[in-house]
């Protein structure tokens, strides 16, 4: 638990942040993640007092029969079975399967076939090797890698619905701190929910094994009050903002391999491969939380996606050091 | 016959020197050319000791890739590529290996026959699993240099689709895996009917069923579930390769096939496969904790029931794989209940070995000492066991560090360890030398404690959000200092297998000379020679209980009094 601070403030540092809450599942904060881990606790009880039992008996046992001495001529009594204690410790593990299937199946039906009230967010999760896609369809924007939900409370229930979709291979969506995890696969959409009760960063990742940089897929979620989630939307929902003096660095952008792959809403440009940019410098991180977002990061990333993330599917750009300087002020001023 | 002055055929190897290049030909022939079902047992455990090394080596390279965060020992694509053969090599040629290994040796003289059933099948399996793990090394050199590109497989050993479809698995490497694994299936399958068939038509005048040792009764029951599981893979793998050559659509999203198809063809190959590899590990417990213990097993019967048990049940819990892909809650249901029951025959058959054990005179000599860190392991794997089959819980600890530690713990604290256990203990039977006890309790001492430092340990990392597969992490997860303690207990567990694989050939020239039967046992492998000659037994045995050794010791109690 002490320790713990030391990991979120490094965290913090390295991309401008204030403290990081734990990617931990002792530390839940959303309706899931709690259920499930108060389930835990319950499991742990059990487990723990049958390890105590069988084990104590084991090493009793082990204590008490050890061959003592040199007497090795006599064998000891030789017992062959009996029904009636083979049938105790059948009945017994029976008994405590039940309630352990019990207490489960309740939990599976509460999380799993909970329905979305009302006042429900909605979002579409597309899974991409390596990076995520979130849409909003009833606000109309797109986020990329940094998903920001609404802050929900027993007062005022604001949880989030995610639709699960994958663009090519398997993938897994797992924030600790927010629920347990659901896979993306192609044609098979899924379903889970969040809650979450405390306002901060939440860090998970892919869970899946899917592709070299599968270890490069980390996921923020971003957890705001109402206001500052409104605002987030109201940025979103603008196009890319105008900047004459970049104008060099948008020129470069239109007229390189980028647009293939990438949005910039304003631009005309539609490539839906890659991540949109149009709100670029909202997000904290590049390339799925490989590295913080900084001009300088960004330009090395242009140059040549290998230095942060050698298995990514963005090609190096081959672009002159002027264009790199261009591109990367222009880049800049996506807010 | 008149005299003559031409050779007499054979003579010249007789004649020759010890080491001439004849007469090491013909030694080699005699191998390759055997159908001597314990000359094929020791290459099926040479071969597995082979592979054990070269996936702990795999092993070794992913833990110093993971020592700290950031490391660049590895690059993505090779870190990958060593996961997935780590895995691959354990689970089919290694485990799989050990298996037969112990099986074809022993069964035969447990049940006092002169060979398997049909001892060329019996060689034809061996040299096929061969040539099996061998295409899958070749990978390595095949699948960039020489036929196109692509190293290794890099998928999983699981390989899920469509990470396996052309589309993003170029090149070879999931060709190589796809076929390796079908040819060693081949084997697999060939021996696996060759155990039932030895067992059914070969056992000697009274052994009756009911006295058959639970060593062979394991393996029969392990060999029928083989038969059951090998043919999914392997239907899988075939479709695998039509889907990436002949078009088909089976498990290719791209055009409308299903990821999900692919995970239950594993899935129902893949979980009884955990039982087909514990389950001869449980085979070479029931052996020894009795011997050692100086006691009947406790509750035969129930032995054998459980064991069924738990080959039945195995078969209807394969989905607890795949908590996390959306199933209906009433099927989530299902697989949390049937998995939890799998719980209730195994820990009977650990009540029946502590029961064995209450009361005995332990005599903890270095095969003791592994199998009852394996009852203690096993205790604990199947404790955490149960608790991925608590579905939400599931959600959370599925595919992370905590999985990976749960099923060491079976792989490693049980099957590697009774492995271990049997290898100490037959081996004065095979090779006519006991093994070194003093390196075999250092091999012990430091083998556990750096299990437990490893696979302790890794349980934590799951629990703070580290998946599995992952080549990296950053600094600010905070996972550094667990997985270098992890890293270092993989290390004193390699040193433990060093000592261990030194202590093999230095026993076999000096160690002590064994006798026929140093434990003092009871099965009738310990009433021939060591090692045995090669047809076994002079006169065909006859039992009349299930510890026909008890029974000639102890004339005046014997076993059938009370069967
Ligand atoms: C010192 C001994 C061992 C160490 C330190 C070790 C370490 C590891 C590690 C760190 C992984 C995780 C790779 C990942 O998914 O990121 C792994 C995976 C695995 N190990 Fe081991 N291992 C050892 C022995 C064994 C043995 C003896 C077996 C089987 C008999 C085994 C079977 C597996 C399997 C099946 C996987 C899964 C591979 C995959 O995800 O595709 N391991 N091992
Ligand atoms: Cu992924």
């Amino acid at each position: 638990m002490v320790a713990a601070t030391s990991w979120h403030e490094a965290a913090g540092q390295a991309v401008g942040q204030g403290p990081l809450a734990r990617p931990s599942i002792f530390a839940p904060a959303s309706t899931p993640a709690h259920s499930i881990l108060a389930l835990s606790y319950f499991v742990l009880a059990i487990t723990a007092g049958i390890f105590l039992t069988v084990g104590g008996v084991l090493a009793y046992v082990i204590f008490r029969y050890r061959q003592r001495g040199k007497d090795d001529t006599e064998e000891p009594p030789q017992i062959y079975g009996s029904t009636q204690v083979e049938i105790a410790w059948t009945v017994v593990p029976v008994l405590i399967v039940v309630v352990l299937f019990l207490t489960t199946a309740r939990m599976i039906f509460a999380i799993q076939d909970a329905a979305p009230p009302k006042s429900a967010l909605n979002v579409t999760v597309v899974g991409h090797q390596y990076w995520w896609e979130f849409n909003y369809p009833e606000l109309g924007i797109h986020a990329v890698n940094e998903l920001h939900v609404p802050l929900s409370s027993a007062k005022d229930p604001k949880p989030t619905y995610l639709k699960l979709l994958s663009a090519d291979v398997m993938h897994s969506f797992w924030v600790p701190q927010l629920a347990g995890k659901t896979d993306l696969i192609p044609n098979h959409p899924n379903e889970m929910w969040v809650d979450p009760l405390a306002p901060g960063m939440y860090v998970g990742q892919c869970a899946q094994f899917c592709g070299v940089e599968h270890a490069k897929m980390l996921i923020r979620v971003y957890v705001q009050s109402p206001e500052d989630f409104d605002a987030w939307v109201k940025n979103q929902q603008q196009p890319a903002v105008e900047d004459d003096s970049v104008a060099a660095g948008r020129r470069v952008y239109e007229s390189q391999a980028c647009v293939n792959c990438h949005t910039i809403r304003g631009t005309g440009t539609t490539g839906r491969f890659g991540p949109d940019l149009t709100h670029l410098m909202s997000r904290d991180t590049i390339a799925a939380g490989a590295v913080p977002n900084t001009p300088k990061n960004l330009r090395a990333w242009i140059e040549n996606p290998d230095t942060f993330k050698s298995g990514s599917l963005m090609p190096a750009m081959h672009l002159t050091d002027e264009q790199l300087d261009q591109i990367t002020a222009y880049l800049s001023t996506l807010k | 016959m008149a005299d003559s002055s031409l050779p007499i055929p054979g003579a010249l190897e007789v004649t020759s020197p010890r080491y001439s290049q004849a007469a090491i030909l013909q030694w080699l022939n005699s191998w390759v050319t055997t159908v001597d079902h314990k000359k094929l047992g020791i290459l099926y455990t040479l071969y597995a000791i082979f592979f054990l090394l070269v996936g702990g080596v795999e092993a070794m390279a992913i833990r110093i890739q993971l020592i700290r965060p950031n490391n660049t020992f590895l690059s993505p694509e090779v870190f990958n590529r060593l996961f997935t053969m780590h895995g691959t090599t354990m689970v089919f040629l290694v485990g799989m290996t050990f298996i037969f290994g112990f099986a074809n040796y022993l069964i035969p003289l447990m049940i006092g026959a002169r060979d398997m059933a049909f001892p060329r099948l019996n060689a034809f399996s061996f040299w096929v699993t061969a040539f099996g793990g061998l295409m899958i090394y070749y990978s390595f050199i095949g699948g960039y240099g020489l036929f196109g590109d692509g190293s290794a497989p890099d998928v999983g050993w699981f390989a899920y689709a469509p990470l396996t479809a052309k589309a993003f698995s170029r090149g070879h490497s999931t060709d190589f895996w796809a076929l390796s694994l079908i040819v060693t299936g081949f084997g697999t399958v060939g021996a696996a009917i060759n155990v039932i068939a030895t067992i059914l038509c070969m056992r000697c005048k009274g052994m009756t069923m009911m006295r058959l040792p639970l060593f062979a009764w394991l393996n029969f029951a392990v060999s029928g579930l083989i038969l059951v599981t090998i043919t999914p893979l392997t239907a899988a793998q075939i479709m695998l390769l039509v889907d990436r050559y002949l078009g088909g659509h089976f498990f290719d999203t791209q055009s409308g096939g299903s990821a999900m198809i692919w995970m239950h063809f594993f899935w129902i190959f893949g979980h009884p496969e955990v039982y087909v590899l514990v389950l001869p590990a449980f085979a070479i417990a029931n052996e020894i904790i009795p011997v050692f213990s100086r006691k009947a097993i406790f509750g035969y019967p129930a032995m054998v029931a459980a064991s069924m048990g738990i080959v039945f049940i195995s078969l209807g819990v394969w989905a607890h794989h795949m908590f996390t892909i959306g199933m209906t809650s009433v099927s989530n249901a299902f697989f949390s209940l049937s998995t939890m029951l799998v719980g209730i025959p195994t820990g009977m058959k650990i009540f029946n070995w502590v029961a064995t054990m209450w009361g005995g005179k332990l005599r903890f000599a270095t095969p003791m000492l592994f199998c009852t860190a394996f009852l203690f392991q096993f205790l604990i794997a199947g404790l955490t066991g149960i608790m991925l089959s608590v579905v939400p819980w599931n959600w959370q600890l599925h595919n992370s560090y905590f999985v990976i530690a749960h099923f060491h713990y079976v792989l490693v604290g049980a099957i590697v360890f009774c492995i271990f256990a049997g290898l100490y203990y037959w081996y004065p039977k095979v090779t006519g030398r006991m093994m070194n006890e003093t390196l075999g309790k250092w091999h012990f001492w430091l083998f556990l404690i750096g299990f437990h430092i490893t696979f302790d340990i890794m349980h934590i990392p799951g629990m703070l959000g580290m998946p599995r597969s992952i080549y990296t992490y950053e600094a600010s997860r905070g996972w550094g200092t667990l997985n270098m303690i992890v890293s270092i207990g993989g290390f004193i567990q390699a040193i433990a297998v060093l000592l261990f694989a030194f202590n093999l050939v230095w026993s076999y020239f000096y160690g002590e000379k064994a006798g026929n039967d140093p434990w003092d046992a009871w099965t009738l492998e310990w009433t021939t020679a060591s090692p045995p000659p090669a047809y076994n037994f002079e006169d065909d045995p006859v039992v009349r209980s299930r510890r026909p050794l008890w029974d000639l010791k102890h004339t005046e109690d014997t076993d059938w009094k009370y069967e």
